[in-house]
């Protein structure tokens, strides 16, 4: 695909796009009655969308044969480290007014909030590696390897989603849901192959 | 093989290159605006809180423009009529805070009835305004305390329950006092099924007697003094100020004298999370989260939470002897 540059920037603006109407509904005074709880709740939707779309780019390419997508794979997966560090800062800022002690008890007792700091955590090495010249670094076959911890991003995502609410199950189930389909597909198309896993043999690293 | 000769095509019918280029960046500028409008719509469907009401039967209540900022708690102003009534936990209309003021409109609120029954010497049915004109409403500015750690200063119009009770007489033998919402499907109720909300219906609630007959303990016919919206839970609702917000049931149809504690909704769908007595208590977080300090509407950031919601003077008397750590 010739085009890429204009895809990536395709996919720049609209992943931004969220991001805007955010800032220009909280100008506007338009984020209902609570604000900050809008702010949280929706930069960690986000955050689970970004790693959903990111996930899915695989199956899709080996589905459709369309291979320049995984070009657009990077920015997917910054965009959800992005929301997911802006969902970490309100928590930070609006829920814990900075207070560190206070951070450190609730990771301690509190379920919930750990399994989303593992969720963000383990979304920094990824960033971190994701440039061209940490992929030449790392080589591929590592580089492959370090970033399935994307799935265990997404898991603990979704997990921590279905930790917080209070009974009405239904979003998070079906974030479950889809990131098990994009999950699972990658573990038939393995198992399908034989032992080795899929994205040894049959994915280079993009450049 | 032949080839065509390229005088087929006159030059002055080929695109000149420039004109080319910027018709092709004028589609890609309108790809681009087309997909972010796309997206824009996509997030304001699935993200953004519906805020605009339609509001049929609200009047705007004429208190929540002139009214002093202040309705009576030192220090504390009265959280907004616009927020009072678009930020609401009623799960039969749905999950979110959004959804009941959306949704609720179509309750219907008229005629209504409260039935007081169980341990009683005088049981009887009263008719909604039967019960404003036998008992006049008065402005009660109380906290509001929700167990998911947000709060409100909400200038109720209501009466104590405990006079509605002295009236029917209870009996020696009444220890506790049941509460119904109602859930006649005439009355446009939709009720998510127990899959969508984790609640059974109809809602129930639940209070010790003496509990009940506290003054503080209101019944409420109104905000601002205006009716109750249906989101708010019209025509009629229990406010227990100390305790949290989901103990303050709403559309009560049926108030029930009786000798054992009575079950309550949010006990029922999750006893580890939600006790019977669910006091204010900073001391005692939920299990998933902190109740230490609130989010009060309105206000940036978040203040302590006292105990009792700070009505530990009027009430705490209520419990001595008793663990609250226990009997959360």
């Amino acid at each position: 695909m010739k085009d890429i540059k204009f895809y990536k920037l395709l996919v720049f603006v609209n992943a931004l796009v969220p991001l805007v109407l955010l800032g220009w509904d909280w100008r506007g005074g338009r984020l209902g009655a609570n604000p900050l709880d809008f702010l949280t709740r929706t930069t960690g939707t986000l955050t689970l969308v970004f790693l959903v779309l990111t996930l899915a780019v695989t199956p899709l390419r080996k589905l459709t044969g369309a291979n320049w997508l995984v070009r657009l794979r990077r920015m997917l997966g910054l965009y959800a480290f992005f929301y997911g560090a802006l969902h970490l800062l309100c928590y930070v800022w609006f829920d814990k007014a900075f207070g560190l002690g206070a951070i450190a008890e609730d990771v301690a007792r509190r379920r919930f909030i750990l399994v989303g700091v593992l969720a963000l955590t383990s979304m920094v090495p990824l960033a971190v590696t994701s440039t061209d010249k940490m992929i030449r670094r790392l080589g591929g076959k590592r580089w492959q390897k370090l970033h399935r911890l994307a799935y265990l991003s997404a898991v603990a995502g979704v997990v921590h989603y279905y930790l917080l609410v209070k009974s009405d199950t239904r979003k998070p189930l079906a974030f479950a849901a889809v990131v098990a389909l994009l999950l699972g597909y990658r573990a038939y198309v393995a198992y399908a192959k034989g032992s080795a896993p899929l994205s040894l043999k049959t994915q280079p690293p993009p450049r | 093989m032949l080839i065509k000769k390229p005088g087929d095509i006159r030059s002055s019918e080929i695109t000149d290159r420039k004109v080319y280029l910027s018709r092709r960046n004028f589609m890609r500028g309108a790809a681009l605006a087309a997909s972010a409008a796309a997206t824009g719509l996509v997030y304001r469907r699935l993200l953004a809180p519906e805020v605009e009401v339609a509001n049929p039967t609200a009047r705007v209540a004429p208190g929540s423009q002139s009214a002093p900022k202040n309705w009576g708690l030192p220090g504390e102003e009265a959280t907004s009529y616009q927020q009072v009534t678009t930020y609401n936990n009623f799960y039969e209309f749905g999950t979110d805070k959004y959804s009941p003021a959306r949704r609720a409109q179509v309750m219907v609120t008229r005629p209504w009835t409260v039935a007081v029954d169980g341990l009683v010497n005088r049981p009887k049915v009263f008719d909604v305004d039967e019960l404003t004109r036998l008992f006049t409403p008065e402005d009660r500015i109380y906290r509001f305390r929700c167990v998911e750690g947000w709060s409100m200063v909400i200038p109720w119009l209501g009466f104590p329950l405990g006079e509605l009770l002295k009236l029917a007489e209870p009996r020696g033998n009444a220890k506790y006092v049941a509460f119904e919402t109602a859930n006649d499907p005439k009355r446009n109720i939709p009720e998510l099924s127990e899959y969508q909300s984790g609640l059974e219906w109809p809602y129930v609630e639940g209070l010790r007697l003496d509990e009940a007959l506290h003054p503080l303990a209101t019944l409420a016919v109104g905000i601002y003094g205006e009716p109750l919206l249906p989101q708010n839970g019209a025509p009629v609702r229990l406010v227990v100020p100390w305790k949290y917000g989901f103990k303050s049931i709403k559309s009560v149809v049926r108030v029930t004298l009786v000798e054992r504690m009575p079950p309550t909704s949010w006990n029922l769908a999750n006893s580890e999370e939600y006790g019977f007595f669910s006091n204010v208590n900073p001391e005692v977080p939920h299990p998933r989260w902190s109740q230490a300090t609130e989010q009060r509407i309105g206000e940036w950031g978040r203040r302590p939470t006292p105990a009792f919601n700070g009505y530990a003077d009027e009430v705490a008397g209520l419990y001595d002897g008793m663990d609250l750590k226990y009997y959360f």
